[in-house]
């Protein structure tokens, strides 16, 4: 059982939490990813490695709230076990060489290109961070990606924090204003690093993408996570989850992540009625 | 007197009808009478060939013998020396490749049903206060296991009876590898797998689950946190995909993907957290095992048709032939001599059909099996909604590539001799698919079983 530390509300939907998980806080990197049940008769869902710390053998996941699982993952509380927690995943990002780099982040996807900066910053690496979001409401870890990064630009699509506009508006700018990136990151939804790697592809800048397919190992053994890469069938969970952008197949990618989108709906739809039935009787 | 009677005893199983709607097991097992009855069929002859037919050398005749005199406990504990996982053998094990081959009886009328006899007794054991196994004394040397399938666990009961302090280390959330998630409830059902690693508990083997070597821990460091002969078990989980356009739409699966979410996440399962698509057509391409399970796994899922869609003809099937006879009798639709050209897929990128080519055997390819041949101008298409590939799976990658002075062949399977598992890497011993490639449940029991007397010797020469 893997005991929950911390347990942290970012905004409205999006949590943080802190494992009590050694044997993956010992070898996790940037990039990597855990796969998590919650309880007994739980779905495996995979989660990326938001922070880790190999003394107190701790590792940090941030989630928001999108269905049956996450939901029951965030009704935990500090001092509560989750059922299994298996990592570290997948294969570490790849940063060698480089100087300049604009890491690009989409919502809950900043978690995950937080830690990409962060690691980024400390190898002396100048880190441009583009961070978007819906609205200024649900902006989080604005103070993590300032101390991570060489200069950051939060873009809300509203403009409710003053700059309007998504994120590949911003690098597009940067681009054009003459900054010379070694490697462009992207990280969150399919769409978003779609746009960002098709900003990028006429410069010819490497465009480095995470890719958050459907999951159920994690360790290769099901392909359920596969996507074409370059015309090849690779797995996310073992030859990723970092693809090169503008090799990936995002349009098979994105309709793959729909398959049970009806089977999702349904199981939280279950959940409510549980939680209503709860109510009754409490009452 | 022996009972000279042709036939094997039969075993009551649930009509065909009913069965392909539900989960539960097929076979429902002989009473004692029956067993007895049936133990009465072996002649207790005097070179015993069918134990050579075993892989792990179960003293056949001995325990025959106790069932004939109602003795099933002490049957039990006959079986119990040589095997770990009796009620798991005795259903999935093909005996008749093995031990019921050589059976005397065979020459004229069936064998003796020893897989029968095998499962009444182990099942018989478990549910009349067989008693718990004690820890044995330590030895104080420790060893690792890599991977809890069959061949990690029969390895791991055997060095724990040596003395041995024995660590397995799992990559999923429950120990069995594809006796959990692979062999579908209806033929194995988990409660047994699960009454079998418990004993092994019992002998005081300690299970690390959600432990993925490789990643958690390389082999090297194992060695350096004390262990002095590490097991590799890994087994062939990387699935081979069709290879042929289409093969990445929705509604494709490979077995693996399936099987697993129907038998270890239980999606079979009504409100099941974990999803899985109910198709209505379905292929499963391959011959296997595995295509059976596949097959009358989504007959059960309620899926109208099911095809196997094979490229060589039925006397080549792969799979055991009692699967064979019972996927059949549930419905199950064969296309022999077809072979999968392209997925079709509709605009939303779901499943539509799979284009087919008919094929004819030529001439022996170097497995000996006559190679399947197109026929020219045969193309036809199936109407489908689901395709699972279950075409074969391979070792995966991950030990391989981080361990170094571990020596693997071209096709990925790690180099080990067959009398000891003995690698290319001091120290670290290899069984079962890992080695082989995928192959059956018993094999790999026959290795780790090995491996764990050739990991003793290697142990007690270091000292």
């Amino acid at each position: 059982m893997y005991q929950i530390l911390k347990k942290q509300t970012l905004n409205a939907n999006t949590k943080l939490m802190v494992i009590d998980a050694p044997h993956v806080a010992r070898k996790a990197e940037p990039g990597q990813f855990i796969i998590l049940r919650v309880s007994e008769d739980g779905e495996r869902i995979p989660l990326t490695i938001a922070d880790y710390n190999r003394e107190t053998g701790a590792v940090t996941i941030i989630f928001q709230e999108v269905g049956a699982t996450t939901m029951a993952l965030g009704a935990l509380n500090e001092g509560d076990c989750l059922h299994d927690f298996v990592g570290p995943l997948g294969k570490a990002s790849e940063f060698d060489g480089m100087k300049k780099v604009a890491v690009v982040g989409g919502g809950l996807g900043c978690a995950i290109a937080y830690p990409q900066a962060k690691k980024l910053h400390e190898m002396g690496c100048e880190v441009d961070l583009i961070a978007g979001f819906r609205n200024k409401d649900i902006i989080i870890l604005e103070d993590e990606m300032k101390a991570a990064s060489t200069n950051l630009y939060i873009m809300t699509d509203d403009g409710s924090n003053g700059h309007k506009g998504f994120v590949t508006d911003k690098l597009k700018e940067l681009i054009d204003a003459g900054n010379q990136y070694d490697a462009v990151i992207a990280i969150g939804p399919m769409i978003m690093m779609k746009f960002v790697s098709e900003v990028t592809r006429p410069y010819g800048i490497k465009t480095i993408v995470s890719m958050n397919t459907i999951m159920v190992d994690g360790t290769g053994m099901c392909g359920g996570c596969r996507l074409t890469v370059g015309g090849e069938t690779k797995f996310a969970c073992v030859d990723g989850p970092d693809f090169d952008g503008h090799l990936v197949d995002f349009d098979s990618a994105m309709r793959r992540g729909a398959m049970y989108k009806a089977q999702e709906k349904q199981a939280v739809e279950r959940r409510e009625d549980h939680c209503n039935l709860f109510k009754m009787e409490v009452k | 007197m022996p009972n000279m009677n042709p036939k094997k005893m039969p075993m009551p199983e649930q009509a065909p009808d009913v069965r392909n709607k539900n989960f539960e097991e097929v076979t429902l097992g002989y009473t004692p009478e029956m067993a007895i009855e049936e133990a009465q069929r072996c002649l207790n002859c005097k070179n015993k060939p069918c134990i050579t037919g075993c892989p792990v050398q179960v003293k056949i005749p001995e325990f025959i013998a106790l069932v004939a005199e109602g003795k099933f406990l002490e049957a039990a504990a006959k079986i119990k020396e040589t095997s770990a996982l009796p009620a798991v053998c005795g259903r999935v094990c093909p005996q008749e490749t093995q031990c019921e081959m050589k059976c005397v009886r065979g020459i004229k009328g069936e064998p003796v049903a020893i897989g029968r006899l095998e499962r009444f007794v182990a099942d018989y054991a478990r549910e009349h206060g067989e008693e718990k196994p004690v820890k044995p004394a330590s030895n104080g040397h420790k060893c690792a296991i890599v991977g809890a399938g069959p061949a990690g666990l029969t390895c791991a009961g055997d060095l724990a009876r040596m003395g041995y302090e024995v660590t397995v280390f799992e990559a999923l959330h429950t120990a069995g590898g594809v006796l959990m998630y692979g062999i579908p409830e209806f033929r194995l059902p988990k409660a047994i797998v699960q009454k079998e690693i418990d004993t092994l508990k019992d002998l005081g083997v300690e299970f690390v689950l959600n432990f993925v070597v490789g990643r958690s821990e390389t082999i090297d460091e194992l060695f350096a946190d004390g262990y002095e002969a590490i097991f590799v078990g890994s087994g062939a989980g990387l699935p081979s995909f069709l290879g042929v356009p289409g093969e990445n739409a929705n509604g494709v699966y490979s077995a693996n993907e399936y099987l697993t979410r129907i038998n270890l996440m239980k999606a079979y399962k009504e409100g099941s957290d974990t999803p899985i698509f109910h198709a209505h057509k379905v292929a499963v391409v391959g011959g296997g095992n595995v295509a059976m399970d596949a097959a009358r796994c989504a007959k059960r899922m309620g899926a109208e048709e099911v095809y196997i869609v094979y490229r060589r003809s039925e006397k080549e099937l792969p799979a055991r032939l009692e699967e064979i006879h019972h996927a059949k009798e549930e419905g199950i639709i064969f296309k022999f001599l077809t072979a999968p050209l392209e997925v079709l897929s509709d605009e939303n990128y779901n499943v539509t059909g799979m284009k087919c080519q008919q094929m004819e055997l030529g001439e022996p390819d170097e497995s000996g099996r006559r190679r399947p041949v197109p026929v020219p101008g045969s193309e036809f298409t199936l109407d489908l909604d689901c395709v699972i590939a279950a075409i074969g799976t391979s070792p995966n990658p991950l030990i391989r590539h981080t361990t170094p002075g571990l020596e693997t062949n071209r096709k990925g399977c790690i180099i080990a001799d067959d009398e000891h598992g003995i690698t290319s890497k001091d120290g670290v011993f290899a069984g079962g698919d890992a080695v082989t490639g995928a192959a059956t449940v018993i094999l790999a029991m026959g290795a780790g079983k090995r491996a764990a007397a050739a990991m003793d010797e290697y142990i007690k020469n270091k000292q």
